[in-house]
């Protein structure tokens, strides 16, 4: 069976449009991307489309990532914090074929950041943008159902109800014990979710150099964080915010400071702990850190990853 | 005319005037006009059917009326018509100083959140964020409404209706009101824990210096509450005074009606 | 202390309309006038059906008289119950007017003790004070104390009755109506009560009564006040 070729992105004969979308679709979500910046936290809604990719795969974030991506960018995928992933090799593979980029697992050297439920180690600059993947944007939702009485909140600045949850929280655990989608405010006038990232991470958003972006799909919203915003977690007074800590240090490259995801090692609960965030890990260890578990076979099965494009 | 000499009587908490609703053709309520002073409790009694519970939305904010006025003496703006007020200032009022008990407690608590963190949430709508006073706040107010105040980290459905009321009730004055409404508020229970719960009401509103007004169609419950009574029919007021002269001596046909009917036992 | 009186009834009349009878008209009395000094006990006198309970709910506010005025003097004037607005007649009786009526009527559970407190809370007395005031007025009256932390409705109607008069001269109120208050009691209780009324009335109360017992009328009755000679043409 013949298989057709598929055209160079940029072909005349090409397929689809330039980054998947239309044209006119991209400039409706550009001017959401806008006024979101002009409105940090801010929810704007936009006529969110059909994705080649189920809802909850990351729409949201494709749909950003198309509308501001050009072949000068640079891209960058993360799932977990990690780039070889299903899902982020997927995503980065559509890019590359639809919109003509480079990519990379290089934070440092990506321009356009899309991840799902963290931020990269590496502090970001001015220059890149960080697309979030948010399931849902509303942070009062679970508390208040109706989307007409969380508008009205949001537009009076009626906040009292997150305060609600985080005291469930300490009433049930003696500490806010919510850890990923820890409710943000934003400039301090919008209340905003993070999407899922853990709470280690709410205090990167702050006064970060890049701008950051937030697409839902599903819920058809788009937000976003300026450069150089103030963000700030929720707390109380007397239960003041706190990131998690760990005792371990990444098994492999030995970081004290970054975040850890447990892998369970084998049926008899050995486990090892090792940074979510892969580029970083690899980073350190090129640059010659060694964990207490250096060299086992997690690492090496690095080597059998996905080869550089 | 009959104003008592020596004593300035205190000037009107909420003056309604001309309180007008139309559901299209269909008439909510009309020309409904009263004054409510601070600590008077006010009942609004009739059948199912003549307006008592459109006139209570109407007055609290719940439902525009199609004409008339509803004026509060707010402590931001004195006393100043509630539907000429921007919607974040009459939320903000409302959330300051009003409280609302509801017939039925699903509507009035949030079922998801525990009993107690139901009670503090006024507290934390006013910028309540200390953890350990706003607890404190909400332990002692379950004890005022006598609740067990261990169970203050459970549910709502896990209390009887009886208790859930209770929660309603401290949810309501947690944050100082000087309005409380009430709808039927002890309407689904049964009786014996019904007078229990009115004792409780009458406790607080005399301890508070609270102004109420409770819409019921029991008039046991308007007698042993209000201080005085607005009888509905059809959407109009026909009758009005002091409670136990409206019940004892009713002048309006309907009202001999309605005292007439009600069921001795 | 004034010597004004302390009620002044005048030119009462009250007709009842029952419009679900076919408007039927009762007359009851007309062009009525009454006043009671303080120290006075004046007892409504006259066969049962003349008008003497509706006389007294009048005075209270209980009832809406057809025409006429009741003023009360309070705070150096007089307040025409008849025409003053709810609040006025509630606080005329919560620190001017008290009434004695012949049933309890109170909210049901709630315990006898804390019934009788309740006229003194309401006018800012302290919980201690109100207590021990309470408990002295009905250890008096000789109510068991095992019953006083009892609700009163399975109470024997002269237990009832007893609570009553507690709650109503707990407080010193300068104008007291008493609605048959000796009905349901025995002699001895009977007594304790003509010694409450003329305490009160030795203090400078002013007082309005029913009494069907002749020897309580004869002791505590300063004049008898015939209702019949008011009344109103059928």
């Amino acid at each position: 069976m013949n298989t057709p070729v598929p055209a160079r992105a940029n072909a005349p004969e090409r397929y689809y449009n330039y980054a998947y979308l239309d044209e006119q679709t991209k400039r409706m979500i550009r001017r959401s991307i806008l006024k979101a910046l002009a409105i940090p936290g801010y929810q704007v809604p936009f006529g969110s489309r059909e994705m080649p990719v189920p809802y909850g795969w990351g729409t949201g974030g494709i749909q950003l990532t198309a509308a501001i991506i050009g072949p000068d960018d640079v891209y960058k995928c993360i799932d977990q914090g990690a780039d070889d992933t299903t899902n982020a090799v997927s995503i980065r593979r559509f890019f590359a074929n639809v919109a003509d980029v480079a990519t990379t697992e290089d934070t440092g050297e990506a321009t356009i950041i899309q991840t799902r439920h963290r931020i990269p180690e590496k502090p970001l600059k001015e220059g890149q943008v960080l697309v979030y993947q948010v399931p849902q944007p509303e942070p009062l939702r679970g508390l208040e159902a109706r989307e007409t009485e969380t508008r009205a909140m949001h537009a009076y600045e009626e906040y009292g109800l997150q305060y609600v949850s985080l005291y469930e929280n300490v009433s049930a655990y003696g500490r806010i014990a919510a850890t990923a989608g820890y409710p943000v405010m934003v400039e301090e006038r919008y209340l905003m979710s993070p999407s899922p990232i853990p709470k280690f991470d709410n205090p990167k958003m702050a006064q970060n150099e890049a701008v950051m972006l937030f697409g839902a799909g599903r819920e058809k919203r788009i937000y976003a964080v300026p450069p150089f915003t103030r963000v700030r977690s929720l707390d109380f007074e007397d239960y003041p915010f706190e990131t998690q800590t760990w005792e371990e240090t990444c098994a492999l490259c030995g970081a004290k400071d970054s975040y850890l995801d447990e892998v369970i090692l084998d049926d008899a609960g050995d486990k090892m702990f090792v940074c979510s965030d892969s580029h970083h890990c690899a980073e350190r260890r090129a640059a010659g850190h060694v964990g207490p578990m250096a060299g086992h076979t997690l690492d090496q099965d690095a080597a059998l990853k996905e080869p550089a494009q | 005319m009959n104003a008592i000499p020596g004593r300035i009587a205190p000037a009107p908490l909420l003056s309604v005037e001309g309180l007008t609703k139309w559901y299209g053709h269909v008439l909510g309520c009309r020309d409904v006009a009263f004054d409510l002073r601070p600590g008077e409790v006010l009942g609004i009694v009739g059948e199912s059917g003549s307006g008592k519970t459109t006139l209570l939305n109407c007055i609290s904010g719940k439902l525009t009326p199609t004409s008339g006025e509803v004026r509060f003496d707010t402590r931001r703006f004195g006393l100043t018509d509630i539907y000429g007020l921007s919607e974040p200032d009459r939320r903000r009022m409302q959330r300051e100083e009003w409280g609302f008990v509801h017939q039925n407690p699903r509507d009035g608590l949030r079922m998801r959140v525990s009993g107690g963190a139901n009670v503090a949430e006024p507290l934390m709508n006013l910028g309540g964020r200390h953890y350990g006073n706003m607890r404190q706040a909400t332990i002692d107010w379950l004890d005022r409404v006598e609740l067990d105040t261990r169970r203050i980290d459970d549910k709502p459905r896990n209390f009887s209706g009886g208790m859930q009321q209770r929660i309603q009730v401290a949810r309501n004055l947690i944050h100082g009101p000087r309005l409380v409404f009430m709808d039927e508020p002890t309407g689904g229970l049964d009786v014996s824990v019904q007078a229990r719960l009115l004792d409780l009401l009458r406790e607080l509103v005399r301890d508070l210096g609270l102004a109420v007004i409770i819409v019921t169609h029991d008039m046991a419950v308007a007698r042993l509450m209000a201080d005085r009574l607005m009888v509905m029919k059809g959407g109009e007021v026909v009758e009005t005074g002091l409670t136990d002269q409206v019940l004892d001596d009713p002048q309006h046909p309907y009202t001999q009606l309605l005292v007439s009917s009600v069921l001795q036992i | 202390m004034t010597d004004k009186p302390l009620i002044i009834v005048e030119d009462l009349a009250k007709t009842f309309v029952l419009h679900n009878a076919e408007q039927a008209t009762i007359p009851v009395f007309q062009d009525l006038t009454l006043q009671v000094a303080a120290g006075e006990c004046v007892v409504l006198a006259g066969e049962s059906g003349v008008g003497k309970s509706t006389l007294m709910r009048s005075i209270f506010g209980n009832y809406l008289p057809t025409q006429g005025a009741v003023k009360v003097w309070q705070d150096g004037a007089y307040v025409d119950i008849t025409k003053a607005n709810p609040h006025e007649v509630l606080e005329v009786r919560r620190r001017t007017l008290g009434y004695v009526s012949q049933f309890l009527r109170v909210i049901p559970r709630v315990p006898t003790l804390q019934l009788v407190m309740e006229p003194l809370l309401e006018n800012g007395v302290s919980f201690q004070e109100a207590k021990d005031r309470a408990s002295e007025l009905l250890s008096a009256l000789r109510l068991p104390e095992a019953h006083w932390d009892l609700p009163p409705a399975t109470f024997s109607g002269g237990e009832q009755q007893r609570v009553n008069i507690a709650r109503s001269f707990i407080r010193k109120y300068p104008v007291l109506l008493l609605d048959e208050p000796t009905a349901s009691l025995d002699a001895e209780n009977r007594a304790i009560v003509v010694r409450l009324i003329k305490e009160a009335l030795a203090e400078g109360a002013a007082m309005i009564g029913i009494f069907h017992d002749l020897d309580v009328r004869d002791a505590v009755a300063s004049r008898l006040f015939e209702v019949s000679q008011f009344k109103a043409a059928a």
